[in-house]
């Protein structure tokens, strides 16, 4: 049963980084634009050649 | 610059060939909004935000991006697919703004600014909090669970020193993660509490907090069981109810805003020294002398002081027929100027207009209105003090019966526990989730959140007629008993024309040439020489016809000597005005007809229509009084209409649809908009509000019986926090697989996807 001990505060410490993530996602902005964020993955970035400007954008 | 000189792209508007582009929308307006007044400066950064119309695909992004990233001097664009929005950052000077909203209607898409000051933040802080809520109320309830699981099933075989252990993990977990996730029921009980009222959100706190504590003192006391998972599990299953009601909110806030945005417009003012500025609309002064283009629409009220045209005053009176314009008349905001350049002094600021005194009109409607309880908290109101009491009878009953009185207070807080309306929180804002969603996808946008219920409460509809029931555009009539040849070569001349009935020519005989030498004389008509003869399309008098001395719009073609030929125009109801109208009288709703137009008009579309309640000639306040007095007469009255004197009976009606080709204050006061030709959406609104009232009625229903169940088990005392459980998530997935069935159905029609917005 001491085997609990160690068990249990790692479940936690993953669950733990599991909520951290989220709200780290959530403060990036990561949920503001959910449509276009599952559209912008079907974009060729690498196509794209234009300005400078254009080349300096990294989504 | 035309489409085909921007490098890489062929085709006009959404790639996905989803939505028509700008192009094919506005034909004969020419809406380039110059956003220049909307333009914040910050450190030498120069930023715009401008809601765009149209974008649904990744194809939407790289084109508008690529595009707007392609124009000097921009450094960075992005568009917010989920909510039209493209902002720009820019640093230096050399960036005409008008080139940005030309850049966008060339490729296809319609744009209108926004205005930074006015506008309130678009950050959604509230949503963030709700998200940042459910995030830990998920982590403790999955954690706590886990947990919780293993005492259940360890049951007798597991020691005291185990089950403390495990308790003690739970409590640590759960009790900090309640208090910070649960911030959003208690803050609104504690609100209502202090107005005397109680709302859902009492017996919420009470039970997340009795919970707590009572399994915080049952820890100590190494007590047998603990509630640590039942308090976060309610919690979290609330908190989604909550966000997506909230977000449902949200969304329906922003569609208001970005119609309310294609308000914001700019106009283009003549300067002293006769140069011309772009000026918003709320800059606009008294004296100040405006240009309209065709296609512009009066900002303002104000007096014609230069040339002549036909005005779009539909919108205004609805009145169909087109009104002719020249120096010294009346022209209010709102009005579409048609065929030719005006210049008009501005009479009334935009507080002053007969637009504002709508607006005020509006206002007084909507707080009727906002008087309208939802389903959900009138279901509160009974369910609360029945809950309340229950709960007290369970405590003095075990302590008249001699259970002690640790057992009378563990029994009251399970009755609290089980009954709390986990499934109640959820049942309303999952199917009007689904509900709205699937509107949306029909074209049909949802403005408000209880829309859905009032639609579906309605027993009468009352019907605009031009622009909502009609096309709002004269259409040619008689072509049928036209002689051969003859609609061709009117047409041949009405092509270089921007005269609606010359407009009208044109839609009924499609493409073709031009008369090589034909010329307007404006307010006569259009003359060319057709094959060595001499061609004339206009008024009676001028190509020297006598006018017949019935009221209907008409126009005369002569050519060389023959006799003229008798063009005439009305206003056409909508193809599926007849078979909508038929629809909702079988849906048990009686249809009446408002308009201000003419008495014959109306009558006759009325005939055509089969509907047997019409009135003509009614003004926006008869339109007002009439709606007061059908809703005093006890109906709840659905108001469907497009101009701008329909704006006060929309607003004050129980419920209203607007067209997307409607006035802008129109689609800010109506609660649906819909956004297809044609009336067809009105009867899949009502269809699904129908259905989503009927599933939020089972939803109730499911969890009231579920409470008869659950409550004499947890008055006579047999409720475990495992039965609470399982009771528990059990009837919030029940209810929310219930509001899913909603997404099921016939599928939306074919027309859904022809999007027109603004007009």
């Amino acid at each position: 049963m001491t085997g609990l001990l160690y068990l249990i505060p790692i479940a936690l410490l993953l669950g733990v980084l599991g909520l951290v993530a989220f709200l780290w996602a959530l403060r990036e902005g990561q949920y503001d634009d959910p449509e276009g964020a599952a559209a912008r993955i079907l974009m060729d970035d690498d196509i794209a050649k234009g300005s400078d400007a254009e080349n300096k954008r990294r989504y | 610059m035309r489409s085909d000189q921007v490098p890489g792209i062929e085709m006009l508007g959404c790639p996905s060939g989803l939505e028509p582009s700008a192009d094919s929308i506005n034909q004969d307006h020419s809406d380039i909004i110059d956003p220049t007044p909307y333009i914040s400066r910050r450190d030498g950064t120069y930023t715009l935000e401008l809601a765009v119309f149209g974008a649904k695909c990744a194809g939407c992004i790289s084109k508008i991006e690529t595009a707007m990233i392609a124009l000097d001097g921009i450094d960075n664009a992005r568009l917010n697919l989920s909510t039209g929005r493209l902002s720009l950052k820019w640093h230096s000077t050399i960036l005409a703004p008008i080139e940005i909203t030309r850049t966008l209607h060339d490729i296809g898409y319609r744009a209108a600014p926004f205005d930074p000051a006015a506008g309130e933040s678009d950050h959604d802080a509230e949503g963030r909090r709700l998200l940042r809520a459910l995030g830990v109320a998920g982590f403790a309830t999955a954690n706590v669970m886990l947990l919780s699981v293993s005492v259940w099933a360890g049951g007798g075989e597991m020691g005291e020193g185990a089950r403390g252990l495990m308790h003690w993990a739970s409590a640590i977990i759960a009790v900090p993660a309640a208090l910070y996730a649960g911030r959003p029921f208690f803050a609104s009980a504690w609100n209502a509490l202090k107005n005397r009222q109680a709302n859902m959100d009492v017996p919420i706190s009470l039970a997340v907090v009795l919970a707590l504590s009572l399994s915080v003192y049952e820890f100590f006391a190494g007590g047998e069981h603990a509630y640590f998972d039942a308090a976060v599990m309610l919690l979290f299953f609330l908190l989604i109810g909550r966000y997506l009601d909230h977000r449902l909110r949200w969304r329906a806030r922003a569609a208001a805003r970005d119609l309310m945005s294609m308000q914001t417009i700019t106009s283009r003012r003549i300067r002293n020294d006769d140069t011309i500025e772009s000026v918003a609309v709320r800059d606009i002064k008294v004296g100040d002398r405006l240009l309209l283009s065709p296609g512009d629409k009066a900002p303002v009220d104000g007096m014609i002081i230069n040339g002549s045209s036909y005005a779009d005053v539909s919108l205004v009176t609805g009145e169909s027929a087109p009104r002719k314009l020249s120096i010294n008349d009346q022209i209010h905001a709102g009005v579409i100027n048609k065929s030719d350049q005006l210049t008009m002094r501005a009479t009334a600021s935009v507080e002053n207009s007969l637009i504002a005194d709508l607006m005020r009109l509006i206002e007084a409607g909507e707080q009727s209105r906002s008087r309208y309880i939802r389903l959900a908290d009138r279901a509160a109101a009974l369910y609360v003090p029945v809950v309340h009491s229950l709960a007290f009878l369970t405590l003095t009953g075990w302590l008249i019966a001699g259970g002690g009185v640790r057992l009378a207070i563990m029994n009251a807080v399970a009755v609290l526990i089980i009954t709390c309306p986990c499934a109640l929180g959820l049942a309303a804002p999952a199917v009007q989730v689904v509900a709205t969603g699937r509107l949306f996808k029909s074209g049909i946008l949802v403005k408000s959140g209880d829309a859905l219920e009032r639609l579906a409460e309605a027993t009468k509809i009352v019907f605009d007629k031009t622009g909502t029931l009609t096309i709002g555009r004269p259409q040619l009539k008689n072509r049928s008993a036209l002689p051969a040849d003859s609609l061709d070569i009117a047409a041949s001349l009405a092509r270089i024309s921007r005269h609606p009935l010359s407009r009208a020519i044109v839609d009924a005989s499609g493409a073709g040439t031009i008369a090589a030498d034909a010329v307007e004389f404006a307010g006569l008509g259009i003359e060319a020489s057709i094959n060595g003869q001499r061609a004339r399309l206009g008024s009676a008098e001028w190509v020297g016809a006598t006018k017949s001395d019935d009221t209907k719009l008409e126009s005369w073609l002569k050519i060389g000597n023959t006799d003229p030929v008798r063009l005439i125009f009305e206003d056409m109801p909508h193809k599926d005005a007849a078979s909508v109208i038929a629809a909702l009288k079988n849906d048990g709703l009686s249809v009446e007809l408002l308009s201000g137009d003419r008495e014959d008009v109306v009558r006759q579309t009325a005939e055509q229509l089969q509907v047997s309640d019409y009135s003509a000639s009614v003004s926006p306040q008869d339109k007002s009084a009439k709606l007061q007095e059908l809703t005093d007469s006890g109906f709840k009255v659905a108001m469907v209409g497009d101009g701008l004197n329909d704006t006060p009976s929309l607003a004050l009606a129980h419920v209203s649809l607007s067209p997307g080709s409607a006035a802008d204050a129109s689609q800010a006061a109506a609660d649906f908009v819909y956004l297809s030709e044609g009336v067809g959406p009105i009867v899949e609104a009502v269809t699904v509000s129908r259905k989503a009232r009927k599933r939020v009625l089972e939803n109730f229903a499911f969890a009231a019986f579920y409470n008869a169940c659950a409550i004499p088990l947890a008055v006579f005392g047999f409720v475990t926090p495992l039965i609470a459980a399982l009771a528990m998530s059990g009837s919030s997935m029940i209810v929310t697989l219930n509001a899913l069935r909603l997404s099921k159905g016939p599928a939306p029609n074919d027309n859904s996807f022809k999007i027109r917005l603004g007009d």
